[in-house]
């Protein structure tokens, strides 16, 4: 397998910002991560969701960090409050490909920050280990274009170990930490997003932060939770995502969306940096079709999903946009869809319109024509608006 | 250059056995500092191999066999010990129970291997040939995790699983520690150190190894043991799990029972190579090849890996040689793929209990009188085991939801009501009678 160095991936997103607009966007809209309103970029905005506002009572330090360094810190806070925490992986002891593990030798040392012998399989099967005898195991899978050769660690084991044992050994102190997703020219295998594979597995948790913010919590969430946990990182927003995390260690629900827009007309549901594609389609169709409220839900959660907050939402829209980068056929998407239907069918007003990559191998030189872009996601706000 | 570099782990295995109480006539000479020292330093020859000139040939040769490793025998097929040095410093009492064990074992196997095939319980997989693997529990400390394949039951035997456990577990009654989830045979036990056993072959393997590299951490004085078979060995798994190991420094004992069939497919369709025991070298592993069917041997080679593991962190791979004489499982004729008369040679001149039996009787601590009337207090158990296991219910339906996670999702508390909505409307076609009741009876 070619593992291209990370260098070449993040100083290339630094000249380019995978996301950002051309010069003079045709439509005035500025897209992207560096333009987006969801990221906190006020010490005093890091608080201002319920899940965050009363911490700010005790402590609220923030400090300005992007993605991964927000995934760092959450590690760091992990291992310094849990004595049997270790991470490990392919390449994690200098720091890892993506920067995400820097300094955690220096701070915990090489018995509990290690490189692994280059397999996937057994990375997983190693943790699971760890994690049946009661140790927090957090595993790094370098792309989650990867995960596959450990897919039978943890379809078959990790996710059956506390229901085939009649709960007597577990794998609660499981996390395995992935980046995933788009980064502009990572190909066939820098490119994927596999949640969909896991989203039809019980026993697993899948996760997957939007912003430095949420990556520290639901990381920290995830690593603690008694279950094993896949937290798939987009690695587009390792350092284009940047806002102001609290110091302090918190953790986010898993299991639970989270609101980030109100609307009335049309629910849009995304996760991780499909978001941002998601919060300027809506910008831009909220601007082309005057006085149309569209409400925008981040999953977080992939499995267990929030029915609840989505059916809400679509109860009192009547409308569902879905977006994600993974091929459409099978995707989340379609459990999405069919979830609604099931519960919303006399509330719906339009069919449910599923925005997601082609059901082709992630392509090369195709990228812009293959991902489910801004126009993309404009375009199907506009369909359910006017069936 | 090849015959150096197959001999200096025997070696190293050479100067470790003078250390053991079982190398009678030596003194205690084995000191594990000396140890880390040579380990230190083959580490650093191999560190700087391709930097010095000494390490090129003008040779070309292919390396294309070594000499097989013969396998450690402490007695002969008669029972009889061939080196009385070798003999395990043990009391009657021991060697009474290990072999009591066995026989238990044994027993046990017979009946449920029937139960079976009277359709009483779904599925089972005997021992018959490897009982002297139970060699390995004697040698071994309580806390000592297992990691097993699904032919270990001498394992759980050894610790005191009961026979009503063993039997509740195959009959899925609400007894079952499991829950009535898995199939038969797929025991598991947190009391007794014993890793639920789940039926993907070799992933119990890099999982021992980081099950071990835990205890390290936590400074426990405690390894993990991996049993699998020679067919498993076969998977990435074994690759991934062996390498990590000895990369990591794991006290994992990797335990190879090599049986000489992987279901119908012969050994030598599975490998080409010395068998599993040449692969432990080119990872750096220290190996040993024994004698399977020679209870002794088993136990003083899992003794002196467990010191090895616990003592000097690192992992040890163990190949058993022995013989599958039973079929596969009970889904399987084994006649359809192996000669009959084969079979019954090995079952009749090459069986572990047989052999042990021999050396008890040549030492005079146990008689034909002594062993029937142990089989017949054991077939009594089983039996009345069998007649309580089929009277109990199996486990309440709330146990197909719970333990998926640590706690039920919304997602399965609607489908949990799902059904108990579809039992309530259609109960001839669920029948819950056999079912202890629910606890959120509906």
């Amino acid at each position: 397998m070619l593992r291209t160095s990370s260098r070449r991936f993040t100083s290339l997103l630094q000249q380019h910002r995978f996301y950002a607009a051309s010069t003079q966007p045709n439509d005035g809209i500025q897209q992207g991560v560096a333009h987006s309103k969801l990221l906190k970029r006020a010490p005093e905005e890091a608080f201002r969701t319920p899940e965050l506002t009363r911490m700010s009572a005790i402590n609220s330090e923030t400090k300005k960090m992007n993605l991964f360094q927000a995934v760092n810190d959450a590690m760091s806070i992990a291992m310094t409050t849990d004595d049997t925490a270790v991470v490990f992986g392919e390449d994690v002891s200098f720091g890892g490909v993506f920067r995400a593990t820097s300094g955690l030798v220096e701070k915990f040392g090489r018995d509990r920050v290690f490189n692994t012998p280059l397999t996937e399989q057994g990375i997983a099967g190693f943790a699971v280990g760890m994690a049946s005898v009661g140790h927090t195991a957090i595993a790094e899978i370098q792309f989650a274009d990867y995960i596959f050769p450990a897919f039978d660690q943890i379809v078959n084991e990790a996710a059956k170990f506390r229901y085939r044992s009649g709960n007597q050994f577990n794998v609660g102190g499981l996390t395995i930490r992935s980046p995933c997703s788009a980064v502009g020219h990572g190909g066939h295998y820098h490119s994927q997003s596999p949640e969909a594979f896991f989203a039809h597995c019980p026993g697993l948790k899948i996760v997957t932060p939007r912003s430095p913010i949420q990556a520290k919590g639901l990381l920290l969430a995830s690593i603690r939770d008694r279950n094993p946990v896949i937290f798939f990182e987009p690695k587009c927003l390792y350092r284009a995502a940047v806002e102001e995390v609290p110091v302090e260690d918190y953790e986010l629900p898993i299991g639970k969306a989270e609101v980030l827009k109100k609307g009335t007309d049309v629910t849009v549901v995304g996760y991780g940096s499909q978001i941002y594609a998601l919060e300027n389609a809506i910008q831009l169709a909220e601007k082309k079709m005057p006085g149309l409220s569209c409400e925008l839900i981040d999953l977080r959660t992939i499995l267990p999903w929030d029915v609840e907050t989505v059916v809400e939402s679509v109860n009192k829209t009547g409308r569902l946009v879905v977006a994600h980068e993974a091929p459409k056929t099978a995707g989340v998407g379609a459990e999405i869809a069919s979830t609604v239907m099931e519960n919303c069918f006399l509330r719906l007003e339009a069919p449910v319109e599923r925005v997601c990559g082609w059901d082709t191998p992630f392509p090369l030189v195709f990228e812009r024509f293959y991902m489910p872009s801004m126009i993309r996601c404009y375009d199907a706000i506009k369909n359910v608006v006017n069936y | 250059m090849l015959r150096s570099s197959f001999v200096r782990p025997l070696h190293r295995f050479a100067s470790l056995n003078k250390g053991y109480s079982f190398t009678a006539g030596q003194k205690l000479s084995y000191s594990v500092l000396a140890n880390v020292q040579s380990a230190e330093a083959s580490k650093t020859n191999v560190a700087s191999k391709w930097a010095s000139e000494d390490k090129f040939t003008s040779d070309m040769t292919f390396v294309q066999n070594i000499e097989p490793l013969k396998a450690y025998r402490v007695m002969d097929h008669t029972g009889t010990v061939l080196d009385k040095s070798h003999e395990p410093n043990i009391t009657e009492d021991f060697a009474v129970n290990l072999y009591k064990k066995m026989s238990q074992l044994h027993t046990m196997d017979g009946i449920l291997y029937e139960a079976q095939r009277q359709g009483r319980i779904s599925f089972y997989m005997t021992h018959y040939g490897e009982e002297a693997t139970m060699g390995t529990a004697a040698a071994l400390n309580a806390e000592d995790m297992i990691f097993g394949q699904y032919r270990e039951s001498f394992m759980l035997v050894y610790r005191g699983f009961t026979i009503d456990e063993f039997v509740n577990q195959c009959f899925s009654n609400e007894l079952d520690y499991g829950r009535g989830r898995q199939m038969p045979i797929h025991y598991g036990t947190k009391k007794l150190a014993f890793q639920t056993i789940s039926s993907p072959l070799g992933t119990q393997i890099p999982q021992a190894a980081g099950a071990a590299y835990a205890f390290k951490l936590a400074g426990k004085d405690a390894c993990s043991i991996c049993f699998f078979g020679e067919g498993a060995a076969s998977e990435g798994d074994f690759h991934a799990g062996l390498n990590m190991a000895a990369t990591l420094n794991s006290p994992t004992i990797f335990f190879c029972r090599n049986n000489g069939f992987a279901i119908s497919t012969p050994s030598s369709e599975q490998y080409r190579g010395d068998g599993i025991a040449s692969r432990g070298v080119g990872y750096g592993i220290d190996t040993i090849r024994v004698d399977g069917n020679d209870v002794w041997a088993v136990y003083n080679a899992t003794k002196a890996a467990r010191e090895i593991a616990v003592k000097e962190k690192r992992p040890i791979l163990i190949e058993s040689m022995t013989y599958r004489i039973g079929h596969h499982s009970t889904s399987d004729d084994s006649t359809k793929y192996r000669d009959r008369k084969e079979v019954e040679e090995r079952a009749q001149f090459d069986n572990p209990i047989t052999r042990f039996r021999r050396y008890l009787e040549q030492k005079q601590w146990w008689d034909q009188e002594q062993d029937d009337a142990w089989r017949k207090h054991i077939k009594k158990a089983v039996l009345q085991s069998f007649a309580d296991a089929e009277k109990k219910k199996k486990p309440s339906l709330d146990y197909l939801f719970t333990d998926v996670y640590d706690e039920m999702t919304p997602n399965l508390i609607r489908q949990k009501q799902e059904l108990d909505r579809l039992i309530k409307e259609y109960p001839e076609y669920y029948p819950t009678d056999d079912h202890a009741p629910s606890s959120s009876s509906s």
